[in-house]
């Protein structure tokens, strides 16, 4: 039987006759992923920059269960009865708030790190179920303006390509503090992908191996923040949302301090949150999981009397329905998808078996976004290869997963009886190992015990 | 003069009188003045700030070619993001002057705080004083010219157009600076990474002046030293470890 903590590579070696089968036993400590790290650097002298985001194990929305109807809690009607998705966010501040029929939009991506045909695929299939999108390190392409109803723009520490105008024609405004990924850490996009284009919009030299500022260049601490957020409403005369995210670190400081700053939006982005382009060290050893970052925002939020008031997006590691139930059960208002959604465009598809083999990788494995190769058309700038992602199949594909996604959390919350998403509370859930309970701050499952509590 | 107009002009008679609009802190708000900068139906080509008192985000994102004249000190961001407009500021200005600038021309005839022009793609920030540390950071296109000295860790991460720093620069000046040129006519009190002294030729010569004469300046070009990035940090490789 293949142990929970065990890669897919680890179980596939049990099933054929290996050294294992002979009495050798492999180090726990030194396993074949340590071994290989250390020959490499040993070998090249620089560390690993990959995609993806942490690959470990960490407690997760996994280690989590719906409790369900029961004799003192009724269902709703599978099929019948309504249960409503949709969610306002920025409705604190903004004239014009976003107005989303799910709760579940697509996280900041950048032109650049991901080619222009995904870009526009992911525009597509979110705005095809009234959902937005989000920019990334590189400013905002025509091409995603057109191809997104309701886009998001991110203001980032390199700033490059910001400018009023995009601005302006933004939907919502992210100022982003941090990612998931690598809290504390800027961006990263290697000479490969840096193309004339790309160059272009970050007035960069083409082919250099970009090196991006991690902190704002014109503003330091909460107090600055707030003063940096007014001049963005002011430029845009108030009327759109201002998004804050933050990689999940210290989720309750950083909520109090977004939301005196003058945020109306959190975005809270755990350790499982992907990247295109970063220190392997940093993925998997900076930043905390996203289960334990969402019950301390939304008690940030409790404390301000702002839970709902100020909405909370989470994201980092949400793949499914359930993913979603949970993280809205937690008090979030909404989630975003970013690795999920690359997936759904093609990433790691068993059908590009022979070329992640020729890139040394697998389906399943293949994390190198920085190396602008992908088979699959998305992480890269190369013409031929961004060919083979047709934007508009890949479009249908993301709003298939959208739909599929929203069904699914639907379903919980109907069994939970609740007519809204947003109705589904701590409450309805319990934990299967000490961990998530201590993290979640739901029960131990059979227990009615807390760690922590009493 | 008028009083902030909220609509155009009904009488041609109007429409002269509104040419000329002045605009005091102390009775109107910083929201009213930017909100009538950027009403497309104004027609005011000129503008005069009074009592500023050292409020935020002045005269930020307007995107036509006015002139705006504040008489006394600015507080944050001011003129941020600036685009065709020409704004004066007759004291100091406090952080992120005219950051991410596009285009248009901010003078400000005091001294300026950290970051001034951070970011800024183009246009012209000219400084008459001092600018603190930080100034012309992550700079992509815009031109500044200093009249005094300017902070440590100025032109870091500069990436494109050109500094002129008439007095002294702090230390670090140009850390990891990519294709920006700078020009500083006193002493350096350090280069930042991958920043060096680069000759002097005629074409600098030449590109110094037109920014010394665009800022109103009478310093002479043969004053001044360039410098520039050593290009050595443009590729990650193992040899780079030691110069961070």
């Amino acid at each position: 039987m293949p142990q929970q903590n065990q890669t897919a590579a680890q179980v596939r070696a049990d099933a054929v006759p290996g050294p294992g089968d002979h009495g050798l036993r492999e180090s726990a400590t030194f396993d074949r992923a340590t071994i290989h790290a250390i020959q490499r650097a040993a070998e090249t002298g620089v560390y690993d920059i990959r995609g993806w985001g942490a690959k470990r194990r960490v407690p997760h929305f996994d280690d989590l269960l719906f409790l369900g109807a029961s004799v003192s809690r009724y269902p709703l009607e599978g099929y019948r009865e309504k249960c409503a998705t949709d969610v306002v966010l920025g409705d604190r501040h903004a004239k014009t708030p976003l107005h989303l029929d799910i709760p579940i939009t697509i996280a900041g991506m950048s032109f650049g790190a991901l080619s222009a045909n995904a870009k526009e695929a992911l525009g597509t299939g979110a705005s095809a179920v009234g959902t937005s999108t989000t920019t990334g390190d590189g400013g905002m392409t025509d091409e995603e303006r057109d191809h997104s109803d309701t886009l998001v723009y991110q203001l980032l520490p390199s700033r490059y390509g910001m400018n009023p105008d995009d601005l302006r024609r933004a939907d919502a405004i992210e100022v982003v503090v941090g990612q998931g990924a690598k809290p504390g850490g800027g961006g990263m996009l290697l000479g490969q992908k840096i193309t004339q284009r790309v160059a272009e919009m970050r007035t960069l030299p083409q082919g250099i191996d970009q090196r991006s500022a991690s902190r704002h260049p014109d503003w330091t601490g909460p107090d600055d923040l707030e003063i940096k957020i007014g001049e963005l409403r002011e430029i845009t005369d108030w009327e759109k949302p201002v998004f804050v995210k933050v990689g999940a670190t210290r989720p309750y400081y950083d909520t109090s301090l977004a939301v005196k700053a003058g945020a109306d939006v959190v975005v809270l982005d755990g350790m499982q949150g992907g990247t295109a382009a970063t220190q392997e060290v940093f993925i998997e050893h900076v930043g905390i999981p996203i289960l334990a970052a969402v019950p301390e925002a939304v008690r940030a939020l409790k404390d301000m009397g702002m839970h709902r008031r100020v909405q909370l997006v989470v994201s980092g590691g949400i793949r499914n329905g359930a993913d979603v139930a949970k993280a809205m059960a937690l008090g979030a208002d909404a989630v975003s998808i970013g690795t999920a959604a690359l997936i759904a465009l093609g990433d790691n598809s068993p059908r590009y078996r022979d070329e992640y083999a020729a890139l040394g990788s697998a389906p399943g494995y293949y994390d190198d976004f920085q190396d602008g190769r992908d088979p699959a058309g998305i992480s890269t700038q190369d013409p031929e290869l961004s060919a083979r992602l047709d934007p508009v199949e890949g479009g249908r594909r993301v709003e298939n997963l959208l739909r599929v996604m929203t069904m699914e959390a639907q379903t919980i919350a109907r069994a939970c009886g609740k007519s809204d998403l947003r109705h589904l509370e701590p409450e309805d859930m319990v934990a299967l190992t000490l961990e998530a309970s201590a993290m979640a701050k739901v029960p131990l499952a059979g227990t009615d015990w807390i760690p922590g509590t009493r | 003069m008028s009083t902030l107009p909220t609509a155009a002009p009904r009488h041609p008679a109007e429409a002269d009188a509104a040419e000329h609009v002045s605009v005091d802190l102390a009775e109107q708000s910083v929201r009213e003045l930017n909100a009538a900068l950027h009403d497309p139906a104004a027609t005011a080509t000129r503008w005069t700030v009074t009592h500023p008192r050292g409020l935020h985000s002045i005269a930020v994102g307007v995107d036509r070619e006015v002139r705006v004249d504040v008489e006394g000190h600015v507080g944050y961001y001011f003129g941020g993001m600036n685009k065709h407009a020409t704004l004066t500021v007759s004291g100091s200005a406090g952080q992120g002057l005219a950051e991410n600038i596009m285009s248009g021309r901010v003078h400000v005839h005091g001294d300026a705080s950290q970051s001034a022009a951070a970011t800024g793609r183009g246009g012209l920030v000219v400084i008459d004083g001092n600018a603190s540390a930080r100034c012309g950071i992550s700079m992509k296109g815009v031109d500044i010219v200093v009249g005094g000295s300017v902070g440590h860790m100025s032109a870091f991460m500069a990436q494109a157009g050109r500094m002129v720093v008439c007095g002294d620069a702090g230390e670090s000046l140009g850390d990891s600076i990519y294709e920006a040129r700078l020009y500083v006519k006193g002493s350096v009190a350090s280069l930042g990474t991958d920043c060096v002294e680069k000759q002097m030729r005629d074409e600098h010569r030449r590109e110094l002046a037109g920014l010394l004469q665009a800022a109103g300046r009478t310093e002479s070009p043969e004053e001044f030293r360039r410098y520039g990035s050593a290009r050595r940090l443009y590729h990650f490789t193992a040899d780079n470890s030691k110069a961070y």
